[in-house]
């Protein structure tokens, strides 16, 4: 039981129905299983983008571009779209899953051959990213009306009751999952950011991970262009303007250390459905959306605090389940 | 920000050593800025005119301010992301004691105060819970501009008096701004600090190795406080001379002006892993960051391919010692 505690995961769930708990007692509906689903729906993108850059995180490095690369691509798909409506839904995602490849990409060569800290590559493309975009459609929006019933309906459409959009979001988290604890691929990257000059020694190559999981978190970033733009029905140079810190704070939450080497999948997937749950509850427990910002920060600083009294206690050790096995 | 024990990312001195002064950072800067302003008189008549110039200089005081605090901070090894948050709380705070009345030197006071407060809290995040400055000021990123959203709502704050408008669209001789004066000021007062006195040492000590600078007896936590405090300091002047200059208060005030300031910092040179870097490299780069948008500016470029350009700068600056020295390596 002790053992149970340990992990962060169980703690930030539990917050988590404390905070469901809480806000039922303000308005019973919210905790309505159909309401729920909801809430899963709507944190689903911020999730899939948690998880993208919580690999990156890891490495020690960080993908300040993700945010820009997602505006980048929704354009670029929106506007095919918008151009050749009969592009089936599928191949859209895609063409968006390469184009976001291409841009993590960039990010990865500049960081694995010229060894420029990530921080400040991906601050270079977060703006590069952006204004492509406006050069892209000079400036112009893809409203709903020029993108086809298909483009907007695909991720709304019911399987099994549950929306797209959340089947995404669940095939995500599972190959995350399956990267993270089950491939050679998921054991270098945390092997990264614990020590980089002992995991240089064990055979592991380095940069080149680190090029990988730019790839990832890009190839990411243009998934979830696509799903943000035909879910707000809108592609414009301001899309998720500013967005690149959310991400970075849902991670945060989760309990995935700065410093890399530290984190899970699970915990990117509470510590976005923390957020989600936060300003999904506002409006209806009739509290002001402009108090978001501010809760969330807190938030933000609370988990934090934790998280470095949870790193101190258990030191960095990454197979740490197997020893206790 | 610990990484692989590799040798320094971003040089500010290139190897060999008869090439080291001609080829300095900070040449490669002025060779950048001077191509620029070339490029610039050529591309626009409009350019070349001092009342022009003097709107130039608009482009980066500000955010030149803030930068050489930052430059300071980013050299110790730390980063603050919440500066532009700070000015949204700032100007929030000064538009609340312009409602009640108050008179500029009041609002000069909160400015100060205020900066210095949220500063102080950060430090204080940092220093003594021992916890990593980027995620801390990402939270009091949110949570400073959560406050001013909170307090204004959607609605905006105006009706600053007369006097105040100085700070931010006054002359203090001819077409010299008292903003100008102010940035030339804090850079002559920051390169003295950072290059000529032992705190300056001690900071450079602690961006190179925190743990021996701890025990050769630097103060490693107090002076990262100070440097979080100056960065507030400077954030709440900054706040006083954007809300002078617009002349009204908005939650959404300055938003994205915290990766500017940084962009401006590390373009001047400054290792964003710590230990390396100059204010005269700041300055240059402010003043590159300025010509290359306001040159876009007279050329009708929008705002966000301007953008791309200052991305492409930083990259490329950046990157092109690196492929110098290993195209020479090569050899």
């Amino acid at each position: 039981m002790k053992a149970f505690l340990k992990y962060r995961e169980i703690w930030l769930a539990a917050a988590i129905i404390v905070l469901i708990g809480l806000i039922s007692t303000r308005f019973p509906a919210f905790a309505d299983p159909g309401n729920l689903r909801q809430v899963f729906n709507d944190t689903s993108i911020l999730m899939i983008l948690a998880l993208g850059q919580m690999v990156v995180i890891l490495t020690r490095s960080i993908d300040l571009s993700m945010a820009s690369n997602l505006c980048f691509t929704g354009m670029v798909v929106a506007m095919l779209n918008a151009a050749h409506p009969a592009i089936p839904i599928p191949l859209l995602i895609v063409i968006a899953l390469i184009v976001g490849l291409v841009l993590g990409a960039i990010n990865g060569l500049l960081v694995w051959r010229l060894n420029i800290p990530s921080i400040v590559v991906t601050l270079g493309t977060l703006t590069i990213y952006r204004g492509a975009t406006f050069v892209l459609s000079g400036g112009a929006w893809v409203n709903a009306d020029k993108m086809s019933p298909d483009f907007i309906g695909f991720q709304r459409a019911a399987f099994l009751g549950i929306p797209v959009l959340s089947w995404i979001a669940i095939l995500v988290i599972g190959l995350f999952f399956i990267l993270m604890t089950r491939t050679a691929l998921g054991r270098s990257i945390y092997a990264i950011g614990v020590n980089p000059t002992a995991s240089v020694y064990t055979g592991i190559d380095v940069g080149r991970t680190k090029f990988i999981v730019f790839c990832i978190s890009g190839m990411i970033g243009g998934l979830a262009g696509y799903l943000w733009i035909s879910r707000y029905v809108i592609a414009s140079v301001e899309v998720a303007n500013g967005y690149e810190l959310n991400i970075i704070a849902a991670c945060v939450i989760g309990g995935i250390s700065i410093a890399g080497g530290i984190g899970s999948v699970g915990g990117a997937v509470l510590g976005a459905l923390f957020l989600g749950i936060i300003s999904n509850a506002l409006p209806v427990i009739n509290i002001s959306p402009f108090w978001q910002m501010a809760i969330s920060g807190s938030a933000i600083i609370l988990a934090v605090v934790l998280n470095a009294r949870g790193e101190r206690q258990q030191g960095r050790i990454i197979l740490r389940k197997m020893e206790a096995a | 920000m610990t990484d692989i024990p590799a040798p320094r990312h971003i040089p500010d001195r290139l190897d060999k050593p008869l090439s080291s002064a001609i080829f300095s950072w900070e040449a490669l800067l002025v060779v950048v800025a001077v191509a620029i302003f070339a490029i610039n008189s050529f591309a626009s008549p409009y350019f070349l005119d001092p009342y022009s110039l003097s709107d130039l200089t608009y482009n980066f005081t500000e955010k030149g301010l803030i930068a050489f605090a930052m430059a300071l901070l980013i050299i110790s090894g730390e980063i603050d992301l919440s500066v532009a948050a700070i000015i949204a709380l700032t100007s929030t705070m000064m538009g609340m004691a312009v409602q009640a009345g108050a008179g500029t030197p009041v609002l000069v006071a909160i400015g100060i105060v205020v900066g210095l407060g949220c500063g102080a809290f950060n430090g204080l995040l940092v220093t003594r819970l021992g916890l990593p400055s980027i995620v801390v000021t990402i939270g009091t990123m949110s949570l400073f501009r959560g406050i001013a959203f909170i307090i204004l709502g959607d609605q905006a704050y105006k009706g600053y008096p007369e006097s105040f408008a100085f700070f931010g669209q006054g002359y203090v001789w001819w077409v010299v701004s008292f903003e100008l004066v102010l940035f030339l000021i804090a850079a002559i007062v920051y390169w003295f600090l950072l290059h000529r006195t032992s705190f300056g040492r001690r900071v450079f000590a602690i961006g190179n190795n925190p743990v021996a600078a701890q025990f050769s007896g630097v103060r490693v936590g107090r002076i990262k406080f100070i440097l979080f405090c100056l960065t507030g300091l400077m954030s709440g002047i900054a706040s006083v001379l954007i809300t002078s200059r617009l002349g009204s208060t908005r939650p959404s005030i300055a938003q994205g002006y915290e990766l500017e300031v940084i962009t401006m910092v590390v373009l001047g040179g400054v290792s964003i892993l710590g230990g390396a870097g100059s204010i005269v490299g700041v300055v240059l780069a402010a003043f590159i960051m300025g010509l290359v948008t306001f040159g876009l500016g007279l050329l009708n470029v929008p705002g966000i391919v301007m953008s791309i350009f200052i991305g492409l700068l930083l990259i490329i600056v950046i990157a092109l010692p690196i492929v110098w020295r290993r195209l020479r390596g090569n050899r």
